[in-house]
């Protein structure tokens, strides 16, 4: 622990500046509020339960969005790996669909799903659902087929085969791909929640900006990017974990 | 398996178009057949012939470039910071020490967050969204010119006569895929700022309730993103022929 604190001795040196730079008048508070009034505004948000609300709701249409494209893109990723036509009938959606920036669907999951949470958790399930797909396709096609083929000898079946050989060693991969769909929940979270919402820490930075309320939406953007910075490292840590008996 | 036959590899292109083709086929149908609302699914034809429209009244044109201008300009910032930053990473203990744990705790946040505050600051117009697309990009900018240069310097006698070319390539190979995604942020911002754009325009449709619009943005932002990944892994493989991953993939 004391170690992970030398590390991150820069970053404070970075609030550091620009607390300096706020109080010795470098830079004008109107651009720029000081730390002392963000932290107030932070304590504020937090004691009125504005932003335990706000955040709270949109870490939740994050999580089943996510949740749910986990689940649907290892299953569609593993059939794709194993079966050849699901393999030809997913796979140029996938090629088309992957490149496309999913922020563009903004306005047609507002049409088709309303302003409320399902929009939102649609669009994260659509944005996440690809990194899961691609990375479970190229971890379960790139296992060891020594591994697969004693197993079939010794007459595991071809289910037995997938989730208890494919599966565990594509995991590694596959773990990878969700980092990636965790870094898009979120992206999507806060945009699709700058564009269109009536909760959520996105709408609320969004209407503190508007109200002039600097103070508050500078520490609701770095509460965002703590959060989001949080549940990284937590994965990683959980990567690290699962795939302990790898590392050997 | 690698090694397929070349009819095999043809038959499954053509497996594969034919799924796409029955896709947009099905799109067509059910639009047409009123299956679904039109509102909520114009037909594809209207979408296309909407399109054409805009290309031929130019404004799809002038769309297109403002999106491209700016997210290449976004780009071009990340690149001139990005990379001396992070190939200085990679060669001083100090800059190691001093941007690393920035670079890592920056490169996992979501940086669009930080829009309102690029507002704040640049303003509505063009200045602000370029800086969030460099703010977006040269987090993994770094990271790559970091992971390149290090990489360069672990085969210090890997062919010393032509480090200088392919460590420069060596950087666009891993920068450029790595940062892509970024530039998407561009769409983002204009459908957060508006003021034309790809992404102004279709939210504006959007705020109109001109679905066929919306639908003839989303497609015209899919096949923008479509032929520009695809043009970076053609480059890609053109500049690199003599890199492992490259001929692999291939």
């Amino acid at each position: 622990m004391p170690g992970a604190l030398v590390r991150y001795v820069p970053i404070l040196i970075v609030f550091g500046l620009w607390e300096a730079a706020t109080r010795y008048g470098f830079v004008s508070k109107a651009l720029v509020p000081d730390l002392a009034n963000v932290g107030a505004a932070f304590w504020q948000l937090l004691a009125s339960g504005e932003l335990l609300f706000n955040a709270g709701h949109s870490l939740a249409r994050a999580f089943v969005g996510l949740a749910a494209a986990t689940a649907f893109g290892i299953v569609a990723g593993l059939l794709m790996a194993t079966i050849r036509p699901v393999r030809l009938l997913i796979n140029p959606l996938v090629q088309v669909f992957y490149p496309m920036p999913k922020s563009a669907l903004i306005p047609v999951v507002m049409v088709w799903f309303g302003l409320g949470d399902m929009s939102k958790i649609v669009l994260i399930f659509l944005g996440c659902i690809l990194p899961v797909v691609v990375s479970t396709y190229n971890g379960a096609r790139g296992v060891d087929h020594v591994l697969v083929w004693s197993a079939a000898s010794l007459g595991a079946s071809r289910r037995a085969i997938l989730t208890e050989i494919v599966l565990p060693a594509a995991m590694p991969e596959i773990l990878n791909g969700i980092r990636t769909a965790l870094a898009f929940s979120f992206i999507l979270m806060v945009s699709s929640e700058f564009i269109m919402a009536k909760d959520g820490i996105g709408y609320l930075i969004a209407t503190l900006g508007d109200g002039g309320a600097y103070a508050a939406m500078f520490a609701c953007i770095f509460t965002v990017a703590g959060v989001g910075f949080g549940a990284d490292r937590m994965f990683g840590l959980l990567i690290r974990r699962t795939l302990r008996w790898r590392e050997q | 398996m690698t090694h397929a036959p070349r009819w095999v590899a043809l038959g499954n292109i053509a497996i594969q178009a034919l799924v796409l083709g029955a896709f947009l086929a099905a799109w067509e149908i059910t639009a047409r057949e009123k299956l679904i609302n039109p509102f909520l699914l114009p037909a594809l034809s209207d979408v296309v012939v909407r399109m054409a429209q805009d290309i031929a009244s130019g404004v799809a044109i002038v769309d297109l470039s403002l999106t491209l201008y700016r997210a290449l300009s976004g780009f071009a910032i990340a690149a001139l910071i990005g990379i001396p930053l992070g190939v200085l990473m990679a060669r001083s203990a100090l800059f190691r020490w001093f941007f690393d744990p920035l670079i890592s705790a920056g490169f996992p946040m979501p940086k669009i967050a930080f829009l309102p505050i690029f507002v704040l600051w640049f303003g509505l117009f063009d200045t602000s969204k370029i800086i969030m697309v460099a703010f977006s990009a040269v987090f993994p900018v770094v990271s790559a010119a970091y992971a390149g240069t290090q990489g360069v310097d672990k085969w210090p006698l890997w062919s010393a006569r032509a480090l200088g070319a392919k460590e420069r390539e060596l950087l666009w190979e891993i920068i450029l895929p790595m940062a892509l995604p970024q530039m998407i942020t561009t769409v983002v911002t204009e459908m957060l700022m508006s003021g034309k754009g790809l992404g102004g325009t279709m939210i504006n449709a959007g705020r109109f309730a001109d679905s066929v619009g919306v639908f003839g943005g989303i497609v015209e932002i899919a096949i923008v993103g479509i032929l520009v990944i695809r043009g970076v892994e053609i480059l890609r493989r053109r500049l690199l022929v003599w890199h492992a991953e490259a001929r692999v993939e291939g």
